[in-house]
């Protein structure tokens, strides 16, 4: 399988699995923060690497990434990554708490918490849509710039091709506009294996 | 000449001669490897971000790896003026972004290019004059062709030339 040569059907597969995805996610963290959250609808993105690090406006932008290892049927890695904007919106609705400086350790469990649910709940429709077992690993959490933290999923994706597929979600909580990237990077034969799950032909096999 | 900064992406690389400045911007688990030749005052900058092409079944952008990247590097180096036999080497990156209790492979891929890279480095004789790798930050470096110093920039882990 090689992304660069992703089909628009491939794509159109995607865009519904983040969607739907996404959709779940959200919910969850409706739930959980007790308030009404609205999705617009998630963009699937494809980028090359040079492009990949200013996806929060510039490389040095700091961000959080949640870092997640995925097992089971489908082997890979998630990263939900935040502008710091929308990770300090988040703990205030959730916790009611405002972000001084930096976030304290608390308040970082509390994004992981966070990035757990919504990971947790994404994975949890895929894997129903699939039928494919697939379970995350606790959350490693990472405050940073954006082209560090953007380099885990590049280098992953860079095993198999130069670039790289995001879903981007932009949720509202209140007033609030929240961007939240999802990164699914699965192992070079569990892309594979999601697709056939769907039923959309690889390599004409 | 202008103090022009050429700022080097993600598998990327570019060349300058004095006083022109290579930069890379927030190096996580990738390697930024800066080559100088001390006399023509002529530097290059490549970004890695994994080890070895020979690994990989998709190896064709030869800047990804760092044995192929450091070979192109050299090569465009050399087409500047550079003498490939006085060439010295600075290096930063390598980072751990993420503990995770699960060893899975991407977890050391920072550690596996530093390995990676010195191990090129050395093979081709070029010495590592200053190193600034591992940890679990990102880094963002600037090199200065003018005196070969380089610049360290970390979140929280302050900032220093090497």
């Amino acid at each position: 399988m090689d992304i660069n040569r992703l089909n628009e059907m491939y794509l159109d597969i995607l865009k519904e699995l983040g969607n739907i995805g996404a959709g779940n996610a959200i919910t969850a963290l409706s739930t959980m923060i007790g308030k009404k959250v609205d999705m617009q609808v998630p963009k699937v993105k494809i980028l090359d690497f040079q492009e990949v690090s200013d996806i929060f406006g510039s490389a040095d932008t700091i961000i959080v990434g949640i870092y997640f290892d995925l097992d089971g049927d489908v082997k890979g890695n998630i990263l939900f990554a935040l502008d710091i904007k929308s990770a300090a919106s988040l703990i205030w609705s959730l916790m009611g708490l405002e972000v001084k400086e930096e976030f304290d350790e608390l308040e970082k469990s509390a994004l992981e918490e966070i990035g757990n649910i919504m990971a947790g709940s994404y994975v949890a429709s895929l894997s129903t849509l699939t039928s494919l077992n697939m379970k995350i690993s606790p959350p490693a959490i990472s405050i940073d710039m954006a082209g560090a933290i953007l380099s885990v999923p590049a280098i992953k994706y860079g095993e198999i091709s130069d670039k790289i597929l995001f879903i981007e979600t932009q949720f509202i909580e209140g007033e609030k506009l929240i961007k939240g990237d999802f990164f699914l990077i699965p192992d070079i034969n569990s892309f594979d294996l999601i697709l056939k799950a769907l039923g959309v032909e690889v390599n004409g096999k | 000449m202008e103090n022009k900064i050429y700022r080097v992406g993600m598998a990327d690389a570019k060349v300058t001669q004095s006083p022109g400045i290579l930069t890379t911007i927030g190096l996580g688990s990738c390697v930024g490897i800066v080559l100088y030749d001390p006399i023509t005052k002529i530097s290059g900058l490549v970004h890695i971000m994994l080890p070895y092409s020979n690994k990989i079944s998709d190896n064709s952008n030869k800047l990804k790896f760092a044995d192929t990247g450091i070979q192109v590097l050299i090569e465009e180096m050399v087409k500047l003026g550079a003498n490939p036999k006085r060439l010295i080497s600075k290096i930063a990156g390598g980072a751990q972004m993420f503990s995770s209790k699960i060893n899975s492979d991407i977890m050391n891929i920072g550690e596996r290019n530093a390995v990676a890279t010195k191990e090129v480095l050395g093979k081709l004789g070029i010495p590592i004059v200053a190193e600034d790798i591992g940890g679990n930050y990102g880094r963002t470096i600037e090199f200065y062709s003018e005196d070969g110093r380089l610049l360290v920039k970390t979140i929280g882990y302050g900032i220093k030339y090497i």
